[in-house]
């Protein structure tokens, strides 16, 4: 059975919430309308479509455009060898997804970093603490409206945090150089 | 080296462990050529035996944080050797290391560890930077990285390099035995940490 096929399977089961697979270089993604069944999509997707595998979850900050947060399901299955995605979508009030470690057991780690990184939550995570910051550190770095240089932050015998100087840092691009030495992003000291 | 150094290093202390005790056997004794003796004596200045001591047996806390601790293995190892400097008794424990060697990236949630273990060498200590991440942050201009760790130690020798090669190494150790061989270590008590060393 062809990727099509298994996401064309996927429509029929959830009729009312899933799109019709967007197929871009060969990658197909589906959309799902509401976020709070995701788990049992991919509980379907791995159960009867035999996607065992979660490659990956991420999530997108769409920033002023609403809703603000999308995560995306990267499935695969070793039986067949298709991939499928999967997208949905969350207002920023709710900030909230199910979690799908009931389905995958990876989950678990992905989405501690989806909540580390982006402040969302995973509604029924056994564990849900962060995983590459600290314990207590006040922000979510991956937010578009985090600053690229970083906030001061402080944590008693635990760590700490200053903002960086990006002031002719060592990756500056200028838009519209002569060439491409010009262009590409090197140490650049404004004059 | 370090054999040797030990053995001549218990013998002079033996001899000069007290000032007094030494004037008086020169009194005592006659000057000049004494063959049970000769071969045996150096005669130095307390402070630059001691220098000497200790620049010739540093052995190294491995801070090894990202790819640098790869070039430093291989400082190490037999092709470079960093024991033709005495300095091949890596020590996993603090406890048991007088020269820090923070090779990587220190992200801040690894800068108070770096930070502690410094604190739980004994003095005298030292550090070498090593590499442009330990040094300035290097490429990492990010929330999450250290801009350079003397912002929470001080630092002795720092090395460029993105990792910096085993050579750039032992040039630093190099840099930092001349370093101690003038320090006075019998007259200035004074911990490192107090010789005007700026922390944040």
């Amino acid at each position: 059975m062809t990727a099509k096929q298994l996401a064309k399977k996927l429509q029929r089961q959830f009729k009312e919430i899933v799109s019709d697979a967007m197929e871009f270089r060969g990658e197909l993604t589906v959309e799902i309308s509401d976020a709070s069944q995701i788990a049992e999509v991919c509980r379907y997707a791995k159960e009867e479509l035999g996607f065992d595998y979660l490659v990956d979850l991420c999530t997108i900050d769409n920033d002023d455009e609403t809703p603000r947060w999308t995560a995306v399901y990267h499935l695969y299955g070793y039986g067949h060898l298709r991939h499928l995605r999967l997208k949905t979508s969350v207002s920023e009030e709710e900030s909230e997804f199910p979690t799908v470690t009931t389905v995958w057991r990876t989950a678990d780690w992905h989405e501690r970093e989806a909540f580390d990184m982006m402040g969302i939550r995973f509604a029924g995570h056994p564990d849900l603490r962060r995983i590459l910051m600290w314990e207590g550190y006040p922000y979510y770095p991956l937010r578009k409206d985090f600053p690229l240089a970083g906030k001061p932050s402080e944590m008693p015998d635990v760590a700490f945090s200053d903002p960086i100087p990006l002031e002719g840092g060592p990756f500056v691009t200028l838009a519209g150089g002569e060439d491409a030495a010009a262009r590409e992003p090197r140490v650049r000291t404004p004059e | 080296m370090n054999f040797f150094t030990k053995s001549l290093g218990h013998h002079l202390l033996g001899l000069y462990f007290s000032r007094e005790g030494l004037i008086k056997a020169m009194k005592a004794t006659e000057v000049g050529y004494n063959s049970k003796v000769e071969g045996d004596v150096v005669h130095t200045r307390l402070d630059a035996a001691v220098s000497w001591f200790r620049k010739n047996s540093l052995w190294p806390m491995p801070m090894g944080l990202a790819c640098c601790a790869i070039e430093l293995m291989a400082a190490g190892a037999s092709r470079f050797d960093i024991s033709r400097f005495g300095a091949e008794v890596m020590r996993f424990s603090p406890r048991q290391s007088d020269l820090m060697i923070v090779a990587g990236t220190v992200t801040y949630k690894m800068a108070l560890a770096v930070r502690r273990i410094y604190e739980q060498m004994p003095e005298p200590k030292w550090v070498i930077a090593m590499g442009a991440c330990a040094s300035s942050g290097g490429m990492y201009r990010s929330y999450a990285t250290l801009q350079g760790v003397d912002r929470i130690l001080p630092v002795d020798v720092y090395i460029s390099g993105c990792p910096p090669r085993p050579e750039a190494l032992l040039e630093a150790l190099m840099k930092l035995q001349n370093k101690i061989s003038n320090e006075p270590h019998i007259t200035d008590k004074k911990p490192a940490r107090d010789r005007g060393l700026v922390l944040s």
